[in-house]
């Protein structure tokens, strides 16, 4: 079949497509249901920019078909920040100057999203290991460990 | 970059899986992971037009050993390694190889049976795999076959596969007592595909002495090698400075790496040496040598 229906639920609401066989998930994340917060960065699985959770775990979404998440959660950057209320990882950015173009920052939001529900207090070079697939161009990283630091140490 | 038009299958049995791929041959591929057929798909390097993903066939993911052997499901994913205790306690060979994958966002969904099945040279766990004396089982409509890992390479980018056949477990010999393995790779950062490293896996003896030796390389000719010579040259040896320098040597003179970004061939050629060496050192350790 080259046509798919499909349902795939975005940071906790569902929402239902057709799509063609060869669509990306980053595509249907960003063209089809409009979330815009997901990059693109290098479109060959290199840089993370695209970076989202699939059923809870961090993948390169230009490297998944969206007919692949059919029936599965997805949680892109917009569901971080809740009523208003910027999630800790977020502020974390914001404080310790996480970030400066700005490109890659949903990936790497995701990336330490994920690395923080299955490790509350992780190490520098835990951090460092958990956004290795996560290419930044502009700050160096130091940063970016001090954000998820922040974030260890403000989140429950 | 938007891949060529193609039917996408979603078998939900093994048997449907097998079905699919009978009825359509050569148009047909195989989905694991998607993290080598994807981008090749989107770069246009390559074709298909059925994929079969078998992501959502069950009883393909599992890591245990039984019946003298450790077996892993064909489609483990390479995270399943990372976390597996038994992995982690038994098998270092397997968790250094898991490490050095691509990156964690990768290999949160690439798969081992992927890695062996794409026939990449550069790929890691061919070399490891070798190492161990692994054996792949393939399945298709016509039953279970078991190809012994040093006759799965067949060419770059091939295998002993068969267009019907399905990658549905590896097999590795669960190692003798005073065993011990390491995986060594060389990459200039994070995500690269080896410029070498070496594979090996050491069992000794009573007294001291190499009683099998396993040695895998990566990234070295067109396939992955088994550096049979170095092997053969260990056995009943003590696994001392001398001899596993010389064995080293063997190993890089069975490489035939080519010229490109990652470096020269007198360079790669050398590093194989390097890193046998280094592998070697570590696996005697692990076994208990010295
Ligand atoms: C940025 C990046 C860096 C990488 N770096 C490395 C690295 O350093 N080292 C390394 O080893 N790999 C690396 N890889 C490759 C990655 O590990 C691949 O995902 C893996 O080699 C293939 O596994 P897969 O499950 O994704 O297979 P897929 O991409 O789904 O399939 C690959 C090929 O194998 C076939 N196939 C897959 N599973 C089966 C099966 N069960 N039975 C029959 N045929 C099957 C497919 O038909 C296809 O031809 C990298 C990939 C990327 C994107
Ligand atoms: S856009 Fe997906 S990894 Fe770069
Ligand atoms: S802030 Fe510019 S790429 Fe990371």
């Amino acid at each position: 079949m080259a046509e798919h229906k499909i349902r795939v639920t975005v940071n906790g609401t569902a929402h239902e497509a057709e799509v063609e066989s060869r669509l990306l998930l980053v595509h249907l994340i960003r063209d089809v249901l409009r979330f815009t917060g997901t990059h693109i960065g290098c479109d060959t699985t290199h840089c993370g920019a695209c970076t989202v959770l699939l059923d809870g775990e961090p993948i390169k979404s230009c490297t998944v078909l969206a007919v692949q998440a059919d029936g599965r959660q997805l949680m892109t950057v917009e569901g971080l920040e809740k009523d208003g209320q910027l999630h800790p990882i977020q502020e974390g950015f914001w404080e310790k100057h996480g970030l400066q173009c700005g490109y890659c920052t949903p990936g790497m939001m995701m990336t330490a999203y994920a690395l923080l529900q299955q490790n509350g207090n992780p190490s520098e070079d835990e951090i460092r290991q958990a956004i290795s697939g996560n290419l930044c161009r502009c700050t160096g990283y130091m940063n970016i460990v001090k954000s998820i630091r922040y974030a260890a140490e403000k989140l429950p | 970059m938007i891949p060529a038009a193609f039917d996408y299958h979603a078998p939900n049995t093994l048997a449907e899986a097998m079905a699919l791929l009978a009825r359509y041959g050569e148009a047909a591929k195989v989905l694991s992971g998607g993290q080598s057929l994807l981008p090749l798909l989107k770069l246009r390097l390559g074709y298909a037009d059925h994929l079969v993903d078998i992501g959502r066939v069950p009883g393909l993911e599992y890591i245990k050993e039984e019946d003298g052997y450790l077996k892993i499901g064909g489609a483990t994913r390479e995270v399943a390694l990372e976390r597996s205790d038994l992995i982690r306690s038994k098998y270092p060979i397997l968790l250094d190889t898991a490490l050095v994958i691509a990156d964690p966002l990768v290999r949160n969904r690439a798969t081992v049976g992927g890695n062996l099945a794409h026939g990449d040279p550069g790929n890691d766990h061919p070399a490891t795999m070798l190492a161990l004396g692994a054996e792949v089982v393939a399945t298709s409509p016509k039953g279970e076959r078991t190809i012994p890992i040093e006759k799965f390479f067949t060419g770059l980018f091939t295998t002993a596969l068969k267009p019907d056949e399905i990658l549905t477990a590896i097999k590795v010999p669960i190692p003798a007592s005073r065993s011990g393995g390491a995986y060594v790779k060389l990459e200039r950062k994070v995500g690269d595909l080896a410029t070498a490293a070496t594979a090996a896996q050491v069992t000794l003896g009573k007294n001291g002495e190499v009683e099998r030796a396993g040695i895998g390389l990566t990234n070295a000719g067109p396939t992955p090698i088994k550096a049979t010579q170095a092997e053969n040259y260990l056995q009943g040896k003590k696994p001392d400075d001398t001899a596993i320098t010389e064995a080293a040597r063997l190993a890089a003179q069975a490489t035939a790496p080519t010229v490109d970004r990652r470096g020269s061939v007198e360079y790669k050629r050398e590093m194989a040496r390097v890193l046998t060496a280094r592998a070697l050192t570590q696996a005697v350790q692990w076994a208990g040598g010295h």
